[in-house]
């Protein structure tokens, strides 16, 4: 279970937020939503620890995340909005370090099954330098099919895919959720994704 | 653990070797420098050979800093660095990782090179072979203490110079007891002190250096 209480973002001297809570069970969907620069993405990068709050505590089974780093981790999987890829390592090779560094699974049978997943198998053995956006995209993403932490924290997963990728994703996040996983997202197109229950969270004025 | 530590230490060997002109840049830098001297100064051997030990170091040192704004900045801008923040392991352990990666590919090969360009300098068989020596023991410290500047300056503009303004100053002890361990050697005393004193430093940057990099690390990625 993961709970925000009273988080504030201070970006410079603007406040982008204050008073942010939610509580967020297994099963379900946090949307986060908002204009661009209302702090979507610090939101998400503060829940993940890699921004401090202002103010405001995060808690992951009412344990303080700040404190209890090595417990949170473990269960978390975030994707922020720059994929994480290296240019000079093919999409295999990229994805498999992506899997050891975060302690998983990294057969060449997994990761090649969550790059067929994806529908971007056949780039496989292509560097990451020639491939689309939306492709490079599809690379990031297959960690999730790989993962096994509870709680995903995506940072505008649909942009740059195409309608079929967005639907396998859509139908990937339900999966997930069906199985008493948790998902926070930012997205800013109309994706329908299944989920236990389904909260909405909307940052600006 | 071990595996991601590994894992990281692989990755960025693997880069290295996907793109070796990197590594031919800081090498190429250091045989120039240091081919510099002989050419500006002249070829009196005794001349060259007093020079050698400071000149090399120095030589040495910089060679390792030019490499060292792109210890981080490649994996900051693409986002592998959050991920390595995000990693269950503690971040100071993959750090180390990088650095050590960092020193078989920039502070190896000039150790490794550091005999011939020692000829250079009319240094006799046994000065240079303590000229190595002092490198093996000396370079690990440079890229250590370089990590923690390469990461205070991840993100700022204008940071290779940076760097360079933070970092050269915490060289100086390294500086000191390398090149005084060759000028000892070359003038018949013992270089146990010096050698002593240059490892010490690298004892305390290997303990001190992947803390101080990971809490800087964490501050320039927010």
């Amino acid at each position: 279970m993961l709970t925000a209480q009273g988080l504030a973002c201070l970006r410079g001297d603007r406040l982008l937020f204050k008073n942010v809570g939610f509580e967020l069970n297994s099963g379900g969907l946090l949307y986060v939503l908002g204009e661009n620069g209302s702090g979507k993405s610090s939101l998400l990068r503060m829940l993940c620890g890699l921004l401090m709050p202002e103010e405001g505590v995060i808690f992951w089974d009412s344990k303080k995340v700040k404190e209890n780093a090595e417990n949170y981790l473990p269960n978390l999987t975030y994707i922020g909005h720059l994929n994480g890829l290296k240019d000079d390592l093919t999409a295999l090779e990229n994805l498999q370090i992506a899997a050891r560094l975060a302690g998983n699974d990294a057969s060449e049978k997994k990761t090649l099954a969550a790059l067929t997943a994806i529908g971007i198998a056949r780039c496989a053995n292509l560097p990451a330098r020639v491939l689309s956006q939306g492709q490079k995209r599809r690379v990031a993403l297959a960690t999730l099919w790989i993962t096994q932490s509870k709680l995903w924290i995506l940072d505008e997963p649909f942009a740059a895919l195409d309608t079929a990728s967005t639907e396998v994703l859509a139908s990937r996040l339900g999966e997930h959720m069906a199985n008493g996983g948790m998902t926070i997202v930012t997205t800013h197109q109309d994706v329908l994704i299944g989920a236990t229950s389904t909260q909405t969270l909307r940052l600006g004025n | 653990m071990k595996s991601a530590w590994l894992t990281v230490l692989k990755r960025d060997l693997l880069l290295a070797l996907r793109r070796q002109s990197d590594i031919a840049t800081t090498l190429f830098f250091f045989v120039i420098v240091s081919s510099l001297f002989p050419l500006g100064i002249g070829p009196e051997p005794a001349v060259l050979s007093s020079i050698a030990p400071g000149v090399l170091w120095v030589a040495a040192l910089l060679a390792g800093m030019i490499s060292l704004s792109r210890l981080f900045a490649a994996d900051f801008a693409d986002g592998s660095l959050e991920q390595m923040l995000l990693a269950p392991q503690s971040l100071a352990l993959l750090v180390t990782a990088k650095i050590f990666a960092h020193w078989l590919v920039c502070g190896l090969p000039v150790v490794l090179l550091a005999p011939f360009i020692g000829l250079q300098y009319a240094l006799p068989n046994d000065a240079i072979l303590m000229l190595v020596y002092s490198l093996l023991l000396g370079t690990p410290a440079l890229s250590l203490i370089g990590a923690i500047g390469a990461a205070l300056t991840l993100g700022v503009r204008g940071s290779g110079l940076l760097v360079a303004l933070l970092v050269l100053p915490l060289y100086i002890p390294a500086l000191i007891f390398g090149a005084g361990a060759v000028a000892a050697s070359q003038h018949g005393m013992s270089a146990q002190a010096h050698l002593s004193l240059l490892a010490a430093c690298s004892l305390l940057a290997l303990v001190l250096a992947p803390l101080a990099t990971a809490a800087a690390l964490r501050i320039s990625a927010e």
